[in-house]
């Protein structure tokens, strides 16, 4: 089970938590502007990389606040959490904590 | 190729067992195929051995980082059914079923096929209201998927409790007889042996690094941890690690790669005759040949490669299964283990062309590939034998994400697969 | 049976405390401190179960849990009833006490005389993977014949059969470091990380006591004393430190994400006087800052002929039963070992008595100090010796060895008498957890060992399992992962093995059975086998030969198969790969990792507020969600169709009370809340005026529909949101995810408050006769207060929000009142509706009441592929609004193009059939199949108000098509119905919208 880093809250277990998935994907400013392929695009497609993954988390069981945050989706460990808003830290999985340095 | 029997079996035994031949060999990849495959899992085996036993194809390589079958198709709880709601996904997962009860004597190896029935419980009223939407699609649909009520599924399956004091008592069930079971590292060894012996190369412990394309954009090779290999099609069939082989292609693709885990019990003597599945509340068993409780827990919440999840998701499917058999409290985890699946928004796979001419994808099987593995082979080989779609397969297009033409089992039925 | 085997003194045994069990009905005699295997052992006993496959004679292999072969059915509580028992516990770490029933397994009719044991004759038939070249003629042969045959071979013990009669709880630990093990590393980690009191410490171990290997020990000194007085210096100082908890029976099962460690403590199985109603087990869920794992290591066995016979056990295993169960496996020991700590072994059972020779496939020049020991102590050592076969049957009864010339060749044979073999093939570092932690492991050459590499996680690896075995450097290295120093100085340890992985023999290989897997029958031919046919990764052979896959999990085959697969291929061994390990490290009960969450606990039920009134006047009850509803109320000798009919009779001719608390109800408040909810529904809210109410849609983004609700405009910037029963937790937070993430700019506010009302539908012409007594505040009248309109004040005297409502057609109101009043309101209105015929009436007739009138329900006319405009709803879809959630995929192709599925009626040509929910509908039931499908039936009902029955349906392009027949599945067959519009009765009276 995760332990994640509310940046409202701090470390909580996973089981308070929901996933909503890649982050910064925005939805398009007008949509009805927007193409099929492009709305397809937005609406299905998805990164889903094997390493780092900026992705968004729900604090449901705890503040209810969504936050954002960088993961390493092969060891699984938060590199960083950060509020809805701000831009995407520029660091890699070499900086993710762990329980002992976090 | 030798063939497997009885009589082989007692010829060797008389000598020790000396005279077995490799089931498949292990060869240095050529400079050039007529198709590569991306991924020695079942589906892709499966559709090389298909390629060349119907279409004649054989100068094709299969190409696997690690060892064949050593992904999702060893890694599954190893259900096979076909009583899809859809007439798409039931054409497909139908196609499947008649392949499986041919298919030990089709490869000469015996993949246990064991039709015991698959029996989904119904817990709810909405469950209920589904399952008879499937039994009726699929009786017209020619499949077998009868409705139980819950004196017969506890007829059927004796362990099961049907008393009304559970939380969430059996309604019924929906019972496909012809469903049932394999031997999962049975399948890809089968096809691969089959394949082999046809003149497909089967690589090991060969990954695929990039795509190497004709001046016109079309497909002319991959690049690999063994060098360059050029094909003239390429099918990508590389499950939970799709998004990365085609990354590597430079494609985006809609799925996502969760784990998946499961888990087996100490073995005992036989006391589970079928399969049951609880989607309501969480809880797919039954029992293998060796006498372990196989049961299929849910997946995690979360993108992940590392094929392990959170005990909690194990936890929870056991605090169904014991509700279900309460004589199951006293049984023991001996193994659990993850894999990794890739996940469609519309929950069916994706079987079909890319972007890309000459390049082909075969992912998006979920929590439910392994039942559809020869028919997914089969129609995927048509397709890379021809450049089109089988008819089975057209419906499972990249297209359909942009038109909206989904095929949504699951939204329909929430029924996992 | 007595103890003919005990040693007169000594032993962690309570010599003062005797015990019987009763072993296969007999009774068997012990001491408290045993197990049930060192009670076989002290009354002679080695046979102890017979084997998976072959069903061969099998004994006690080992001392821990990582014994293959004895495995017992127990029965803990035979006096308690039903309930207790289970199958496969190692009689290795069943720790013995009164009142034990315990049993062999896996025989017919007895273990001494088993008729499966006719396997071990068919074996040269029975390789490896066989099963895959046979049985597959006739096709239908396999599940109807031969499965059934081999399933019933297979499988170990028999599975419970009746519900488990004990309880086991559950904890959540946080610590900042948590030690494995508590043998000489993981004291001395405790030891040290606990030394300035800042930190937590847990120190867990899977034995009954601490001490680990010290416990077999009755030689070795630490700083002069005997080690068993260090461990109880260690273990005291511990205990009295506040900072430290240490849980003894407790195994550490698995290592997830983030120091997520979790174990297992066995509670009472081992206490005679243990109260009922005392858990069983505990599951401890640990987080901790760091882990140190001192897991220690498991000794391999050796690889012969017959190498599994009764009697042929572990040589550590020996030591410790001599030592600390104070046993004697036997008269006549032979020590065969390539490993220099089975010297230990040797000299201890000299000492004990036992009539001792060492068989050592070493060189004596290969040898440490351990060989000169063992001359000293008159024991004969047979260097460069190797083991061609194990005599005996049921018991070893002797060894043939030879010498193994300079060229490998096999001397002259020599047979050794013995009744009890001691082997070692040399040590493998228990890596398990390190595993699963995702740590990755390196190969040593030096120690023929995988030992932990990189960390994955806050964890550090001390001792034995990381490859430090002499009990000095071992101290030393726990106290350094504990973060402090100690330079103790203990007697020296004969350390150090040669990997031999299979005995040299001039037998026909592929003829011998040499075990690698005791518990799963695989030999060293059958992964020969597998090699030969192509099966070259380490995964491959542990699938096609089934080795390490048994309930020890490979603790003492996984080195010896991989070993012998490199060998075989002249691979270094790491080039064959090696075994990611998985949780459990033992095997752990269901019941342990469920918990509490059995029966009522299982699942929390939600109630509402008037469920108890509901109870109390018979409803039958339905889950719906979370929820339990009322589904209806029936009279005595009424079935559910005469209730339904009764209760939906008395809305449309009087007056219905329903319970509608489990609405889902969301506020929606601030300055943009209107915005807000123009963006998250199809329709238009910003000229709702005040006190009114609308019927909302919501989409999700891809268009389908989502939800649906009335929702009341309180003021102008607070709005009364009603969702689904089962939508309420997603809606909900569907409603947060855009408000924080897409439009964190709307000054909005969202509360959950379906719990903070209960709602009370009052439905019929007689509504408002039941209400107005009760309200003071609220002009009722029809043109004071309009349908689809909402007014606050009170009822009863209750603060209340008044929607003039229906979701039956009829004048409706739906007074909410908070939470804690409901049950008091519905009883005041209940009893003043019997003045005008109230009935109260469930799920089941608010259903048949809505279909009456058309109205859909999301979840049974939706199945999330459906449109508003396949609803017939699209005129609750805005146009002009720029935009809402859904509405771009509203214009896809497929969205928009001819021929969707769309909701209509459909009336049986007999008027009293009622449709399967569920049903298919086909244009023509002759076509050949597979049938084109046209439609499928969502809902449908018996309609005493209609006077027949009633079904909605979608049906491909059904709006064009109303008034054509067509055919509808039944369980017999087809039925005709006529396609209709999806309203079925036309309401008569003071009407909703009257």
């Amino acid at each position: 089970m995760l332990l994640i880093d509310c940046p409202y809250c701090g470390k909580r277990p996973e089981v308070e938590f929901h996933c909503g998935g890649e982050a910064h994907i925005a939805r398009p400013e007008t949509p009805t502007a927007v193409g099929d392929a492009d709305w397809g695009s937005f609406l299905y497609y998805r990164t889903n990389p094997k390493g780092v993954q900026a992705e968004r988390w729900l604090h449901g069981h705890g503040c209810g606040r969504w936050f954002n945050a960088l993961r390493d989706t092969v060891s699984d460990a938060f590199v960083a959490t950060y509020e809805m808003g701000k831009p995407r830290p520029d660091r890699d999985a070499a900086t993710a904590s762990t329980p002992s340095n976090a | 190729m030798r063939r497997f029997s009885l009589k082989s079996l007692l010829q060797e035994a008389a000598s020790g067992h000396q005279g077995w031949e490799r089931q498949w060999r292990a060869p240095e990849p050529k400079k050039e195929y007529d198709v590569v495959i991306v991924g020695g899992g079942g589906h892709g085996l499966a559709t090389a051995y298909y390629l060349a036993s119907v279409h004649g194809v054989t100068n094709v390589a299969v190409l696997e980082r690690g060892w064949i079958g050593g992904g999702n198709t060893g890694r599954n709880t190893t259900i096979v059914r076909s009583n899809y709601l859809f007439d798409e996904s039931a054409g497909l997962y139908e196609h499947a079923m008649k392949l499986w009860e041919g298919l030990s004597q089709e490869l000469n190896y015996n993949v246990m096929f064991s039709q015991r029935g698959v029996l989904m419980l119904a817990h709810n009223h909405h469950d209920v209201v589904s399952f008879k939407r499937h039994v009726y699609a699929n009786r017209l649909n020619g499949i077998d998927n009868e409705w139980l009520s819950p004196e017969e599924c506890k007829a059927y399956c004796p362990p099961l409790s049907i008393s009304p004091d559970l939380r969430y008592p059996v309604l019924g069930g929906a019972l496909q007889r012809r469903g049932g079971t394999a031997r999962h590292d049975a399948v890809a060894w089968g096809y691969a042996r089959g394949a082999d012996a046809r003149g497909v190369d089967i690589i090991q412990n060969c990954e695929v690094l990039g795509l190497k394309r004709h001046p016109d954009g079309s497909v002319a090779g991959v690049e690999t941890s063994r060098g360059t290999i050029g094909a003239k099609r390429v099918g990508v069939v590389a499950a939970g690690h799709t998004g990365v082989v085609m990354g590597r292609f430079g494609l985006r693709m809609p799925v996502e790669s969760v784990p998946l885990q499961a888990l087996v019990s100490e073995p005992v003597k036989p006391v589970f005759p079928c399969v049951v599945m609880s989607n309501a509340v969480h809880a797919y068993i039954s029992q293998s040949d060796k006498g372990e409780l196989v049961i299929g827990a849910g997946t995690d919440q979360y993108v992940s490669y590392s094929q392990q999840g959170g005990i909690q998701i194990i936890n929870h499917t056991l605090d169904a299964i014991c509700e279900l058999f309460p004589q199951f409290g006293r049984m023991r985890m001996l193994r659990s283990w993850g894999g990794i699946v890739d996940v469609t928004p519309d929950r069916s796979p994706i079987l079909g062309k890319t972007p890309i001419e000459g390049l082909f994808v075969n992912c998006g099987w979920g929590t439910g590939g392994f039942k559809a593995t020869p028919g997914s082979g089969h129609v995927f080989a048509h397709t890379l034998a021809t450049g089109e779609p089988h008819k089975i397969n057209a419906p499972f297009s990249l297209d359909r994400f942009k038109t909206g033409r989904l095929i949504d089992e699951a939204a329909a039925a929430a029924v996992a697969h | 049976m007595s103890q003919p085997f005990r040693r007169p003194s000594g032993g962690r045994i309570d010599r003062s405390r005797p015990l019987a069990v009763t072993f296969n009905g007999k009774r068997l005699e012990g001491f408290a401190g045993d197990t049930v295997a060192s009670m076989l052992i002290a009354s002679g006993q080695h046979l102890a179960g017979r084997s998976f496959k072959y069903h061969r004679p099998r004994g006690i292999l080992s001392h821990g849990s990582d014994e293959p072969s004895a495995l017992l059915s127990v029965d803990w509580r035979a006096d308690r009833g039903p309930g207790y028992r289970d199958p496969n516990n190692r009689a290795s770490v069943v720790e013995a006490r009164d009142g034990l029933v315990v049993n062999t397994q896996n025989h017919w009719p007895s273990l001494e005389t088993d008729i499966g044991a006719v396997n071990d004759l068919l074996s040269p038939v029975f390789v490896a993977g066989f099963y895959y070249k046979t049985f597959m003629w006739p096709r239908k042969f396999w599940d109807r014949v031969y499965e059934p045959v081999i399933r019933k071979a297979a499988g170990l013990g028999e599975a419970p059969d009746v519900k488990d009669a004990d309880r086991y709880s559950n904890r959540h630990a946080h610590c900042d470091v948590l030690v494995v093990g508590a043998g000489p590393a993981g004291l001395a980690a405790a030891l040290a990380a606990s030394a300035d009191g800042t930190k937590r410490v847990i120190l867990a171990d899977e034995g009954s006591e601490p001490g680990g290997a010290l416990l077999n020990d009755t030689t070795a000194t630490i700083d002069g004393r005997p080690a068993k007085e260090w461990v109880a210096g260690a273990v005291a100082t511990l205990d009295a430190r506040e900072n430290v908890v240490i849980l003894p029976r407790t195994t550490a099962f698995g290592y997830y994400n983030h120091n997520h460690v979790c174990m297992v403590e066995r509670i009472s199985d081992h206490r005679a006087d243990a109260p009922e109603g005392l858990a069983r087990e505990r599951l401890w869920q640990v987080r901790a800052g760091e882990v140190v794992l001192a897991t220690g290591s498991h000794e391999r066995p050796l690889v012969f002929e017959n190498n599994d016979r009764p009697g042929i056990m572990l040589a550590e295993s020996v030591r410790a039963y001599l030592n600390r169960w104070a046993v004697l496996p036997g008269n006549e020991l032979v020590v065969v070992t390539s490993s220099a700590s089975a010297y230990r072994t040797a000299l201890d059972a000299k000492a004990a008595g036992m009539r001792v020779s060492i068989v050592d496939i070493r060189l004596e020049a290969d040898c440490g100090p351990e060989f000169a020991a063992a001359k000293d102590a008159g024991i004969t050592v047979r260097s460069g010796h190797t083991v061609i076969r194990a005599l005996g049957k049921k018991r070893v009864t002797g060894l043939v060895v030879s010498p193994i010339g300079r060229d490998g060749t096999i001397g002259e044979k020599t047979t050794l008498a013995c009744d009890c073999v001691a082997m070692s093939g040399g040590w493998t570092p228990s890596v398990h957890l390190f595993s699963q932690s995702r740590g990755k492991l390196r190969f040593d050459v030096e120690l023929d060992a995988f030992v932990p590499g990189t960390s994955a996680q806050a964890e550090r690896s001390a001792g034995a399992c990381r490859g430090v075995y002499d009990l000095t450097e071992v101290i030393a290295d726990g106290a350094k992962a504990g973060g402090g120093e100690l330079a103790p100085e203990a007697t020296a340890s004969f350390t150090g093995f040669q990997p031999v992985r299979v005995l040299p023999t001039d037998a026909d290989a592929s003829k011998v059975k040499a075990f690698v897997d005791f518990q799963n029958d695989v030999t060293a031919k059958d992964i020969r086998l597998a090699v030969r046919e192509g099966f070259e990764s380490i995964e491959h052979v542990k699938r096609y030969t089934t080795t390490g896959m048994a309930t020890d999990q490979g603790k003492t085959s996984n080195m010896n198969a991989l070993g012998l697969v490199a060998g075989i291929l002249d691979r270094p061994l790491p080039a064959v790969g090696t075994t990611t390990f998985r949780p459990p490290y033992t095997p752990v009960s269901f019941g342990a990792l469920i918990g509490p969450a059995r029966d009522e606990l299982f699942d929390p039920v939600r109630k509402t507020p008037i469920d108890p009134w509901a109870e109390a006047n018979g409803a039958v009850f339905e889950p719906v969600a979370l929820w339990r509803r009322a589904k209806y109320f029936p009279r005595v000798g009424e079935d559910m169709h005469a209730a339904v009919a009764r209760e939906t009779r008395a809305v449309r001719t009087h007056v219905g009370i329903f319970d509608a608390s489990t609405l889902g109800k969301i506020e929606v408040i601030g300055p943009d809340a209107a915005e807000f909810m123009n963006r998250i529904y199809t329709n238009a809210w910003t000229k709702l005026k005040t006190g009114g109410c609308r019927y909302g849609l919501m989409l999700r983004e891809d268009g389908f529909v989502y939800d649906d609700g009335v929702v009341a405009r309180l003021a102008e910037d607070r709005f009364h949101v009603t969702t689904t029963t089962g939508g309420a937790p997603r809606v909900m937070r569907h409603m947060e995810d855009y408000l924080q993430t897409e439009w964190p700019d709307l000054d909005v506010f969202l509360t959950s408050i379906t719990e903070q009302w209960a709602v009370i539908a009052l439905q019929g012409p007689n509504a408002r006769k039941v209400l107005d007594p009760f309200v003071t505040d609220i002009d009722l009248t029809e043109a004071a207060f309009p349908h689809m309109t909402v007014k606050t004040g009170y009822v009863c005297g209750v603060p209340c929000r008044l929607f003039r409502v229906s979701f039956t057609g009829e004048l409706g109101f739906e007074v909410n009142v908070p939470a804690d009043y409901g049950e008091a309101v519905w009883k005041t209105l209940y009893e003043e509706g019997q003045k005008h015929g109230i009935t109260p009436y469930g799920t089941e007739a608010m259903h048949v009441l809505r279909a009456e009138v058309g109205y859909v329900v999301v979840g049974q006319e939706t199945d999330g592929t459906v449109t508003p405009d396949d609803l017939g709803l699209s005129g609750l879809v805005s146009k002009v609004k720029p935009d809402f959630v859904g509405k771009r995929s509203l214009t896809r192709p497929d969205m928009i193009a001819a021929g969707r599925r769309q909701l209509v009626g459909l009336l049986t040509k007999t008027p009293d059939e009622v449709l399967d929910e569920g049903a298919q509908v086909v244009d023509d039931p002759a076509q050949p199949i597979p049938m084109k499908m046209i439609g499928h039936v969502t809902s449908s009902y018996a309609s005493s108000n209609c006077g027949r029955s009633i079904a909605m349906a979608m049906i491909d392009a059904g709006r064009e098509r109303i008034g054509e027949t067509v055919f509808v599945t039944t369980p017999a067959g087809f039925t005709e119905a006529v396609i209709s519009n999806a309203v079925f009765y036309d309401v008569k009276g003071e009407t909703a919208d009257a």
